[in-house]
């Protein structure tokens, strides 16, 4: 079961271009804590594909992927918890 | 001819300071010789993608690529590559209007989430009379081909741009 999400930041990146979406949720998961939540919503095509295997790759969870509207999809990720 | 006798397999002299590495290193080696502003966005984004993707990036910066690094060059660097010259107002507009960032905010980028490490070619910088002050501060150091070739022969990708 899956509880209520608590979003610590919401990174508005519309319009950036790849790999600019990327970016700032890389940077904005550096500066958040262990198991904080970090959302980023881009209008780029690219972050369909990136996202989710940035995400996979550098250990972090997936929580959500929400399509806003025709061109906007929002990235819920959970920041890693290293054991 | 026919009965020419096959030479003998010459010995082999091997001047080489070390084994063949296998190219198994988690790394990006690109030899950056273009200039253009065309394949500097291009091996910027590669360069970010792989510095995303958790692999180290060395990038080696020879002629007209090194040129480009010179302080200040890249803010007004509208260069495309001669075969795609009829597409440069196009590109120029598209990428103000979109606000793209540029190559150089690109690099920056790369270099702030992973291991990037830029080199100028000792040659080029000779050649030009150039000397690592007079290149933008995003490029580590001069170095000889050896050196990039050293970090580039065990890389898992390479590109030549």
């Amino acid at each position: 079961m899956i509880g209520p999400v608590m979003i610590e930041r919401e990174i508005d990146a519309r319009g950036s271009h790849c790999p600019g979406p990327l970016m700032e949720l890389i940077r904005g998961l550096k500066s958040a804590q262990e198991g904080e939540v970090i959302a980023v919503i881009s209008t780029d095509l690219g972050s369909n594909t990136d996202i989710p295997l940035w995400v996979q790759k550098a250990g972090n969870e997936l929580v959500a992927v929400e399509k806003l509207d025709a061109e906007a999809t929002r990235f819920v990720v959970r920041k890693h918890v290293r054991a | 001819m026919f009965g020419h006798k096959h030479p003998e397999q010459p010995e082999m002299i091997s001047t080489s300071p070390g084994a063949i590495q296998p190219a198994t290193a988690n790394r990006l080696a690109i030899v950056l010789f273009s200039g253009t502003i065309d394949k500097l966005i291009s091996a910027s984004i590669m360069a970010t993608g792989a510095a995303a993707m958790g692999m180290d990036v060395e990038i080696f910066l020879t002629n007209w690529g090194a040129l480009a690094f010179r302080k200040d060059d890249y803010k007004t660097n509208q260069r495309v590559s001669q075969d795609y010259a009829d597409y440069q107002s196009y590109l120029l507009e598209q990428m103000a209007a979109k606000h793209v960032t540029s190559w150089m905010e690109n690099l920056e980028g790369a270099k702030e989430i992973g291991n990037v490490h830029i080199a100028a070619c000792s040659h080029t910088m000779t050649l030009f009379d150039l000397q690592l002050t007079d290149l933008e501060p995003i490029v580590d150091e001069v170095t000889g081909v050896a050196a990039f070739i050293e970090r580039a022969r065990d890389s898992a990708m390479s590109l030549y741009i």
